[in-house]
């Protein structure tokens, strides 16, 4: 069992709120998932300025300051959020320089998501401990997903936590246990992929990352998940344009989705979705099998 | 049952004898064990409760002819066990509503999700919007009627009772049916293993009409087709040995 739950604004008005909205939905889904979480956040500025690349990294025993100086001289302008068990690195380059320049300095240090927009925060521990450990009450953004996990296939580190994000902006959330995914791990790792963990979860991601890069949309991408992966699976999956959803043909693991001219939500449970404002003018329903729902930005 | 640790607050501002407990201040335990206790239905027979906001397990094992309003959307399980209450919920219903349900009447105003009415035995599960995956999957006796449509694998593996679709059935319905009887008045996208249309006959019509009425719903009995099982899994056939 695991929670997820993601918010997608379309009201700027609702931005400032989007910590507190998502902190209140992500309590909901502890008992889902007590022994870590992680949570993904969209264009917040603390994380994420604009004009800024962002990298957020498992700093292990290293320090924000010993990143700090490390970074320094590669990077001019860098600056170090600390996160709790998160760092996120951000400066004003483009991605993949600051990526290239984190993996150089920090070869040790793992990195848990790279983007313009997103900023990703992942921990071992109680959910809500792991909220305030982010501050994320006090986040600002206009989309953002989080898990709750409850350990099936691999270990508890932060590491092996939700969400997986292994392209430039995109995230993956995952309800569910493959079934295949040593053999489709095998098939992108003679690809060329390279993976963080032996989480399944993480194939899915990776899996979807390669279809995107291939040229595909996200929507064709999730289809093709469905035709290639074998398991129980709610997934939401976002990129920084687009937030999306599927499930497996046997639809076991819960979703339900609200959805108003404010906003779209996706949880496991419509406990999550109570607090939203102006939920009780939703429409509610739950996605089919197979079925892949989308909304752009 | 056990004593509580703090007591239920229990407002009764209209009437002496309906009751409201507001969830946001009370918890799901207290009032269930209120619920549960056994003069429930000579002392006060109408309860309703407030701001349940999808919580779990609400109104679950009740076993008293009383009637429990519900102001808003649950969360699993709710209903589930019920013998002789009547339970309403005035808004969505999470995952197993009325589970193993043994007699009284549950009705949803909104939708249902996944597993409602789920081995329940008898009463009656009226879902007036659309039930999701699984509604009334290995039902052993129960009616339940729903006003919307129902979603993939409905009535699998069921054994007893009615299944009514006001409106469209998804895919697999009536897998692996033993002997519940199922009306659908539109489309079913495809039936499941050993689940076959059958003719509707006169009695088939005068109990479709029953339990569209004990539902309050509107619908043509002559619209409905009915489907039910082929029977041709119920022994093993010496012709499939060789698959094995």
């Amino acid at each position: 069992m695991c929670g997820i739950v993601g918010l997608h604004l379309r009201e700027p008005s609702l931005y400032p709120r989007l910590g507190e909205l998502l902190t209140g939905m992500l309590c909901q889904v502890t008992e889902r998932g007590p022994d870590s979480a992680g949570v993904a956040v969209y264009g917040d500025p603390r994380w994420s300025p604009p004009g800024h690349a962002s990298v957020s990294l498992l700093p292990g025993t290293t320090t924000p300051d010993e990143v700090a100086t490390a970074l320094r001289a590669a990077v001019p302008g860098v600056a170090v959020v600390d996160a709790g068990q998160t760092l996120v690195v951000h400066a004003p380059v483009d991605v993949d320089t600051l990526v290239a320049a984190v993996r150089t300095a920090l070869p040790d240090l793992l990195v848990i998501g790279s983007g313009e927009e997103v900023a990703v925060l992942k921990g071992v521990g109680h959910p809500q401990l792991l909220a305030a450990e982010f501050d994320l009450a006090q986040a600002q953004g206009w989309q953002g997903v989080a898990h709750t996990r409850m350990a099936t296939e691999s270990a508890v580190t932060p590491a092996h936590c939700h969400p997986f994000s292994v392209g430039t902006d995109q995230c993956l959330v995952h309800n569910g246990s493959f079934a295949n995914h040593a053999t489709i791990r095998r098939e992108l790792v003679a690809g060329g992929a390279v993976f963080d963990s032996d989480n399944d979860s993480e194939v899915g991601a990776r899996f979807v990352a390669a279809q995107l890069a291939a040229g595909y949309d996200l929507e064709k991408s999730l289809k093709l998940l469905c035709e290639r992966f074998d398991g129980f699976y709610t997934l939401l999956v976002s990129t920084k344009d687009s937030f999306a959803i599927v499930r497996d043909a046997i639809a076991c693991k819960p979703a339900v989705v609200a959805e108003t001219p404010e906003w779209v939500a996706m949880a496991s449970e419509y406990r999550a979705l109570a607090g939203l404002p102006g939920v009780e003018h939703a429409r509610i329903f739950e996605p089919e099998p197979e079925e892949v729902y989308a909304w752009q930005r | 049952m056990a004593a509580l640790s703090t007591p239920l607050d229990v407002h009764e501002p209209n009437s002496t004898t309906e009751a409201v407990v507001d969830l946001s201040v009370s918890d799901v335990r207290q009032l269930n064990a209120a619920l549960h206790a056994p003069d429930v239905a000579e002392k006060v027979p109408s309860w309703r409760v407030t701001h349940p906001d999808g919580r779990h397990s609400i109104a679950v094992g009740l076993d008293a002819e009383v009637s429990v309003e519900i102001d808003g959307h649950v969360g699993y399980y709710c209903a589930g066990m019920n013998k002789s209450a009547t339970v309403t919920v005035h808004g969505n219903a999470g995952v197993g509503v009325a589970e193993n349900m043994m007699s009284g009447t549950v009705r949803v105003r909104g939708n249902a999700s996944q597993s409602a009415g789920a081995t329940a035995h008898g009463g009656l599960l009226v879902v007036e919007g659309s039930a999701a995956a699984r509604c009334g999957i290995s039902m052993k006796g129960v009616d339940i009627v729903v006003g919307g449509d129902v979603g993939h694998m409905s009535a699998f593996m069921g054994q007893a009772g009615r299944l009514v679709v006001c409106g469209d059935a998804g895919d697999a319905l009536g897998d692996s049916l033993y002997e519940a009887r199922i009306y659908v008045q539109g489309s079913v996208k495809s039936l499941g293993a050993d689940c076959i249309e059958k003719e509707m006959r006169a009695e088939h019509l005068a109990e479709l009409a029953e339990l569209l009425a004990a539902a309050g719903m509107s619908a043509d009995p002559a619209g409905f087709r009915r489907y039910g099982s082929a029977r041709q899994l119920y022994n093993f056939h010496v012709d499939n040995a060789s698959a094995y």
